[in-house]
């Protein structure tokens, strides 16, 4: 899964059937500085999730498992969305070689 | 599977009702030595992993889900699965 921010709506009129109903939105890609992070992609909503909200979201053949019994044809879902920017807690003090070496020998 | 660092956590009150209990960790890949190696990733955690722990984690679904929920199914792409001792390389 990954943080995104969503950017934008996209309407399709002419899509597959299972797409019916569902809320496609323009979102892009964050890192956990919450910048952006590789380009934009379209995302399928599962969460009720809007323009300007910080969401996350799942990648695969999992992305379709939301709407279970519909068959959804996605590849990217949104699955959850962040309470708000300070809900992503980074924590900063550690490096991951000083801890390895502290834990390993 | 990969090796990661938990560099932070984030909390989601809205989210699939499948893992509403589950914790959603931010991980950031490293390579052994602990050089970060690609983008930071959202895993859901299986193990009570801490922060600045290396964790193992794995990026299939049905693996991510059956270890973070506890069964197959649900919309989760990657998950923690294990918290990392120590490695040993060779010569080391």
């Amino acid at each position: 899964m990954q943080l995104a921010r969503v950017i934008g709506n996209l309407v399709a009129t002419v899509k597959n059937s299972a797409l019916d109903g569902r809320k496609l939105l323009v979102i892009q890609s964050l890192d956990s500085r919450l910048r952006a992070a590789g380009k934009p992609l379209v995302a399928v909503d599962a969460v009720g999730a809007g323009v300007g909200e910080l969401v996350f979201w799942c990648r695969g053949k999992e992305a379709s498992f939301p709407f279970e019994g519909s068959d959804v044809p996605t590849d990217c879902t949104i699955i959850g969305i962040v309470d708000s920017a300070a809900h992503v807690q980074v924590y900063d003090h550690l490096s991951a070689k000083a801890r390895l070496a502290a834990e390993g020998q | 599977m990969l090796l990661a660092r938990v560099i932070g956590n984030v909390v989601a009150t809205q989210k699939n009702e499948r893992y509403r209990e589950a914790r959603v960790m931010l991980v950031q890949p490293i390579n052994p030595d602990g050089s970060a190696r690609g983008s930071s990733l959202l895993a859901l955690d299986s193990v009570d992993a801490g922060e600045g722990d290396v964790v193992l984690i794995v990026q299939e679904g049905w693996s991510a889900s059956t270890a973070a929920t506890g069964e197959p199914g649900a919309a989760i792409d990657t998950a923690i699965i294990g918290v990392v001792d120590y490695i040993e390389e060779d010569g080391a």
